[in-house]
């Protein structure tokens, strides 16, 4: 089984921590992996983007031309990269800042979160990049939720660990989102 | 289980220089490799070991030199342009016969290029990149944990040859992170130093150098570094070979390229193609006998590489003489790597 994902947003969204955790989630769960990510010269605000490979066997290329699934954080990642999600596959959209109006596929099925809107409901605008894992998690069954949760611990930096139960509210939220 | 780390590539490198035993490094920031640097400059000093940022490039490949010259384990690394200002100080240590690991997370070029990765210094590697017909070793690692086995091998193959050796690879293996065993350094007879330089401490006097001016001094110098060259052919070449049985076509990628061809020949399987991979992971010494025992039954060969055309050359070379070669690559621009899906539409067109 091989399953792959890219994440897409600007920087200072998480996309990469996002993928970050993804992946070693799927190593504390024992299966191979790995995280590509890329971004652009300027840090915040200019593009992030990762692709994850999870694998039981190899992982094979880390780098995917039609991933099944897309974590589509920004407007500018769903122009440039929205044509390209693997037909059949599923692209989840950050309905907050992105609109579908000009998206015409039929053949995928596209999923919108007002993710920014849940993230501000929770009361922490930064936990976007969670609402975004956690409903790509509950459509794709590619880890456990409590792997993700385990892998907080280690993907986010000690000074950073006092908001781990936030980010797993957020995680919570955006699979209980994506089941609806 | 034996702990699973998850680690980038070029962490990887640094982390398996420790564990190899170097506790000196010289280098100078470029991207995309300064994680090598970040991660030494922190660990090195907690281990009495010395990290310094030299100057320039040049000056830190003449640390590294002056630093194998004492008999202990050096590194440094960089990135193309930064490898290109080196060259000179690895051809001095090449006619030296010192040993010290040189790590290149390529980019692209020609000049400053790009952050891009890239393949295009696969002649500047393989062929001696500096002057006087010397070769040096080239390890290319496709994954994580092939950065950290090949970084630990690259110390004890350029002890063993008393060479410099290379680690070649790009941002895709620098900076992309998988699952690491960090294995412990194996144990392996390796020959002493007898002509390390000590200082002013009495014995007999060791001199390294280049520099052969006595009459058929100098030849049979660098036949003596021939012989050499030709017992890495005979004892060290390693490759890797995939899918192999049975293949109608010969896929031949190394390090980041092979990844992604790795995936297209899996997918030509699945729509039952019969194609295989055979990944060079010496460059130099590189597999020609493989390659040509391959191709006494696949007659047709697709070299694939992020750059115009390298290796290709090498590939021609080494087999069978009516096999045909083809060739698909290109250099890369900004953010278009090759992906799987355009590999395999490759595979079918020469199949």
């Amino acid at each position: 089984m091989r399953q792959d994902v890219f994440i897409s947003g600007f920087g200072g969204q998480g996309a990469l921590l996002a993928g970050n955790l993804l992946a070693y989630a799927a190593i504390i769960e024992g299966r191979n992996v790995s995280f590509y990510p890329s971004y652009g010269v300027e840090k915040r605000g200019g593009a992030a983007m990762c692709t994850v490979v999870i694998a039981d066997g190899e992982v094979g290329s880390p780098i995917v031309g039609n991933p099944s699934f897309m974590i589509i954080l920004n407007q500018s990642s769903l122009d440039k990269y929205g044509a390209k999600v693997k037909p059949g596959g599923v692209c989840i959209v950050n309905s907050s800042l992105v609109s579908t109006e000009n998206f015409h596929r039929s053949d995928i099925q596209v999923i919108e979160i007002p993710m920014n809107d849940m993230a501000m409901d929770l009361g922490d605008a930064r936990m976007v990049n969670m609402i975004g894992l956690g409903a790509y998690v509950e459509k794709s069954g590619a880890v456990s939720l409590s792997a993700l949760e385990n892998g907080l611990k280690e993907v986010l930096p000690e000074r950073n660990h006092r908001f781990i139960p936030a980010n797993i509210k957020a995680i919570e939220a955006g699979a209980l989102r994506a089941r609806q | 289980m034996t702990k699973r780390l998850f680690v980038k590539g070029n962490e990887a490198v640094a982390m398996a220089a420790i564990e190899a035993g170097c506790r000196y490094y010289f280098g100078y920031p470029i991207t995309p490799q300064s994680d090598i640097p970040e991660y030494l400059s922190r660990e090195l000093p907690k281990l009495n070991g010395e990290f310094i940022q030299a100057e320039s490039e040049i000056a830190s490949i003449n640390m590294l030199l002056g630093a194998s010259a004492t008999g202990v384990r050096a590194m440094t690394s960089s990135s193309s342009p930064g490898i290109s200002l080196k060259q000179e100080g690895i051809s001095y240590m090449a006619g030296s016969e010192l040993p010290g690991v040189i790590v290149n997370i390529s980019r692209s070029g020609p000049g400053l290029g790009g952050i891009d990765a890239s393949q295009a210094d696969y002649f500047q590697s393989v062929k001696g990149g500096g002057h006087g017909g010397y070769h040096i070793i080239v390890l290319a690692p496709a994954s994580v944990q092939e950065m950290y086995d090949l970084t630990m091998l690259a110390f004890d193959l350029a002890d063993i040859y008393r060479m410099p050796t290379m680690i070649l690879a790009d941002s895709v293996v620098g900076q992309m992170k998988e699952a690491l065993i960090a294995n412990k350094r194996p144990v392996r007879d390796l020959p002493a130093k007898d002509w390390a330089v000590r200082g002013k401490g009495g014995g007999e006097q060791r001199v390294v150098k280049s520099l052969y001016l006595g009459d058929g001094e100098l030849e049979a110098h660098n036949w003596k570094l021939h012989a050499k060259y030709q017992a890495l052919k005979e004892q060290e070449v390693r490759w890797e070979e995939y899918e192999t049985a049975g293949a109608e076509l010969l896929v031949t990628a190394f390090g980041s390229t092979a990844r992604i061809a790795k995936t297209a020949i899996m997918m030509a399987r699945e729509a039952g193609l019969k194609v295989g991979l055979l990944r060079p992971i010496t460059l130099f010494p590189f597999p020609e006998k493989a390659l040509l025992e391959q191709t006494k039954t696949c007659k047709k060969v697709l070299v694939m590489e992020l750059n115009a055309g390298q290796m290709v050359e090498d590939v021609r070379l080494s087999v069978a003489r009516d096999a045909e070669v083809s060739f698909y690559g290109r250099p890369p621009g900004a953010g278009s790597l090759p992906t799987p899906e355009e590999l395999l539409e490759q595979i079918r067109k020469h199949l």
